[in-house]
């Protein structure tokens, strides 16, 4: 699948987009911050206060429980500062 | 007649005058045109704000506000609405956003607008970076959108 990086969750990990194989154990949003954040020290970083990490698969906002299967495309951001 | 919404994402400013007569151009079925612009501020808690730049999620960011235009249409009598957001680098005093509704009364274009602008502040994917004196720094989210945001769920 797909993952993209918006904002300074993209600025931490340095990167705006990469395609990642999770393993199947990692089923939920929260399951897949919890294996980015171990991937290296800029990941850690970017994922080190999940609560404030807000998700979105296939451009719909999701919480953090939502199951990723079948996802192509999965987003991480920070709260929203438009408008 | 059926509003069909305008929406556009763009680097480029918006001429307010040109986009509210090309929402009403030729149209006898609008009594009211309410305008919301939302503009850069160049001061923040008292520091020098001298421009801020959008970062937005192309895609779900058109998404987004189309899927709020829509409710906005479903829940008020809607004959028109455009909703522009600009992305990239914008100083200070120079437009950042433009809701337009338009309605046969006041009422529904006054209330579809204001509702609008609280759910792209708390939902829609943009992020603002602003450039101060001391440096640039990402703008934290406000509790008081998701709050606004909130207050239209509750019947």
């Amino acid at each position: 699948m797909k993952v993209k990086y918006f904002a300074w969750v993209r600025e931490r990990i340095g990167k705006s987009e990469e395609t990642i194989e999770p393993p199947a154990n990692v089923r939920t949003i929260d399951d897949l911050i919890g294996w980015l954040a171990q991937r290296g020290e800029t990941y850690a970083h970017a994922f080190e206060t999940p609560r404030v990490i807000r998700a979105a698969i296939d451009h719909a906002h999701v919480k953090p429980d939502a199951a990723i299967a079948g996802a192509r495309e999965i987003a991480f951001f920070p709260p929203m500062t438009g408008g | 007649m059926t509003a069909n919404a305008t929406i556009r994402i763009q680097e480029a400013d918006f001429d307010i005058a040109r986009e509210i007569a090309a929402l009403t151009q030729g149209r006898t079925d609008i009594g009211a045109v309410v305008s919301f612009s939302g503009i850069c501020r160049g001061s923040e808690d008292g520091e020098t704000i001298a421009a801020l730049t959008l970062e937005h999620y192309p895609g779900m960011a058109e998404a987004e506000i189309a899927r709020h235009a829509d409710t906005a249409m479903s829940r008020w009598p809607l004959t028109g609405l455009s909703v522009i957001h600009r992305v990239g680098r914008i100083t200070a005093g120079e437009n950042i956003v433009l809701v337009l509704t338009a309605s046969q009364h006041r009422q529904a274009a006054f209330q579809a607008a204001e509702f609008l602008m609280d759910y792209l502040k708390a939902n829609a994917p943009f992020w603002k970076r602003e450039e101060g004196a001391a440096g640039t720094a990402w703008v934290d989210a406000r509790g008081h959108d998701d709050a606004a945001a909130a207050r239209w769920t509750k019947s």
